[in-house]
């Protein structure tokens, strides 16, 4: 298993190396600087600056730079955030993303498989329908309609529920105070509460009609021991291989619910530095989340290996 | 011979068989979609919306980037909640922070999504059958080498490609296009190179080839036409797939720009202001919705109609 684990980990560099390559130099091939500005700088002020940040040597030196200093774990500094290099500016952020990500995946596994198994034991009934009804809209509603509009009834209106005063801030980190997590963690979560629940649901479904079931049936298990034991332990292995994609997901929303939402997380960082061109920080980020997802896909694999006792690591 | 072993029964049958008209793959595929009620009404939904979209910006006395100042961000005229100001008659989703038709602008951004999804979709068509059915055809050592560089590819949120490129092309709108399209083939190729595998082991191709028929010849006469039902399902879930990308960079200000719009743009800037002008984000939230809804229902209703195990 550990020869497994680090022969995938040898084979992600040839594919961060692309990745890496491929950005670096979309970046330099686009138009205008970083530096550019309304008010043209005096040209010898220009030549320092570039010197500064090396950027008057040729491409091919530069590219060998960033390569050398990549290897040190360096990321270089941010154009736009002086004073800041970009790995200090992904550590700001870091935490506040993690902290999202992670209560997320966490909030989705829990409902996801709950909403999943209930379907799955009420197949084709009502609830089910509906069930799958909303996981559909789940799947289908964008986050960025979702957000806006969960804040619209929960921020903006509030909502008073017996006596309770449910309104939840509109925005801001607030040191990670739960009332302000909570709106954000659910956006976050729904896609993949909905795609964890039909996923459920479907190999739920499949493990009450197996064999093995059907014997602890005729052996009179109890029902609650024959769900949670016999159907439910192999109902949950597809989604171990689920959990790759749906981190990359979860990277990906998080870049809208800390826009819509305002929360200093690396999301909100490599947005900003796109739309201001910051180029060394938009590289940094992607590499960064490169990297963050090869490994957690690798993790992922590692995982269902372990669980699934028919995967080998020979293959 | 035959006909002197055959019985008067058996020849009537035969009379019958030459007046029966086989149904074509296609034919059932289009009545079992017929069926579905719920894929028939999403494209009438769809046809509609389209249409409209088409149609009724130039009916309509309001240019999509008009300004009025002296309607801002103005409540449609029915609308019940308490606001500033409700707009005149001809707006009837209300007017926007400088005063601009909502519906016009809802049915501009209409435009650009549903082109957008085309467009990109077609360019992730060609892109993704053309490499898919290579891969699968040349096999052996090119086909791995082709798809190792797809897995590589998936194993980066493609978005941030957009991202990149968009940053770098300061936000072209053709390019916009392109580039969408041009992220969305993997799984296309992948579609494509695992049926052209299984169907380059038919006895046709082998026909063909006896015939002498070229390769060119065979993947383009012979293996892409049989590859086109997963392929047609595919593409109903990546038109959806392209509007939701488009208008994901758009919300965050990296697609679509002023004074052009789609609907990720008027999605933002609803967000921005719903507070005091709720509909700025209901309407265009909601026609984003009901468009993707119907894309998905025609989608799973396609592979219904066109997946042969479920028959």
């Amino acid at each position: 298993m550990t020869a497994y684990a680090l022969r995938r980990l040898l084979g992600a560099i040839p594919t961060l190396l692309v990745i890496v390559t491929l950005s670096f130099f979309m970046m330099r091939l686009a138009p205008g600087g970083p530096f550019d500005s309304q008010r043209r700088l005096p040209p010898e002020i220009e030549r320092n600056i570039e010197s500064a940040y090396q950027l008057d040597r040729p491409i091919y030196e530069q590219y060998a730079g960033y390569l050398a200093r990549l290897a040190h774990g360096d990321l270089g500094p941010s154009y736009k955030n002086k004073d800041f290099t970009v790995s200090q500016l992904i550590e700001k952020g870091l935490p506040v993303s993690i902290k999202l990500g992670l209560s997320a995946i966490a909030l989705a596994l829990i409902l996801g498989v709950g909403l999943g198994v209930v379907a799955a034991l009420r197949q084709n009934r009502l609830s089910d329908h509906a069930l799958m009804s909303l996981a559909m809209v789940g799947i289908t509603v964008p986050t960025f309609v979702v957000g806006p509009i969960l804040t619209l009834i929960f921020g903006v209106y509030g909502l008073r529920l017996f006596g309770f005063d449910l309104t939840l801030p509109v925005g801001g980190w607030n040191g990670g105070a739960v009332k302000n997590m909570v709106l954000p963690v659910i956006v976050l979560a729904l896609p993949q509460i909905a795609v964890i629940a039909r996923l459920v649901r479907g190999s739920m479904i499949e493990a009450l009609h197996a064999n093995h079931v059907r014997t602890a049936r005729a052996k009179g298990l109890p029902e609650r021991v024959i769900v949670a034991r016999h159907a439910l332990q192999p109902a949950l292995l597809p989604l171990a291989s689920y959990l790759g994609p749906a981190i990359a997901q979860l990277v990906t929303g998080s870049l809208i619910v800390e826009q819509i939402f305002g929360l200093p997380g690396i999301g909100r960082y490599f947005v900003l530095a796109a739309i201001n061109r910051d180029y060394t920080l938009v590289l940094g980020v992607v590499i960064f989340y490169a990297g963050f997802i090869i490994l957690l896909n690798l993790l992922a694999d590692l995982l269902y290996a372990a669980l699934d006792p028919r995967v080998s690591f020979r293959a | 011979m035959m006909a002197a072993g055959m019985t008067a029964e058996a020849s009537g049958l035969m009379k019958r068989a030459q007046n029966v008209r086989g149904r074509s793959l296609w034919v059932d595929a289009w009545r079992r979609l017929l069926r579905n009620r719920a894929a028939v009404a999403s494209i009438v939904i769809l046809a509609a919306i389209a249409l409209v979209a088409i149609v009724a910006p130039w009916l309509s006395p309001y240019a999509y980037d008009a300004v009025d100042y002296n309607q801002i961000s103005c409540a449609p005229a029915w609308w019940p909640g308490s606001t500033l100001c409700h707009a005149g008659p001809g707006h009837w989703l209300g007017t926007d922070s400088i005063g601009r038709d909502l519906f016009v602008r809802i049915l501009y951004g209409a435009r650009v999504s549903l082109a957008v999804g085309l467009v990109a979709t077609l360019v992730s068509l060609v892109i993704g059958v053309a490499y898919g059915a290579a891969a699968g055809y040349l096999g052996g050592r090119i086909d791995s080498v082709m798809m190792r560089l797809v897995d590589i590819l998936y194993s980066l949120p493609f978005i941030f490609f957009v991202i990149i490129l968009m940053v770098v092309f300061h936000r072209n709108f053709y390019l916009l296009f392109i580039a969408i399209g041009a992220v969305e083939w993997l799984t296309m190729a992948r579609i494509v190179r695992g049926q052209t595998l299984s169907i380059k082991q038919k006895e046709f191709i082998e026909a063909a080839r006896a015939s002498g028929v070229g390769g060119l010849g065979i993947v383009l006469r012979h293996v892409v036409p049989n590859v086109i039902g997963p392929v047609i399902v595919y593409v109903t879930l990546t038109i959806p797939a392209v509007i939701l990308s488009e208008s994901f960079l758009s919300f965050l200000g990296l697609g679509i720009q002023e004074p052009l719009t789609s609907w990720g743009v008027l999605i933002a800037d609803g967000t921005n202001q719903m507070e005091t002008a709720p509909w700025l984000l209901i309407f265009p939230a909601a026609f984003m919705a009901i468009t993707l809804f119907c894309f998905n229902f025609i989608g799973d209703g396609l592979r219904d109609a066109l997946d042969p195990k479920d028959r």
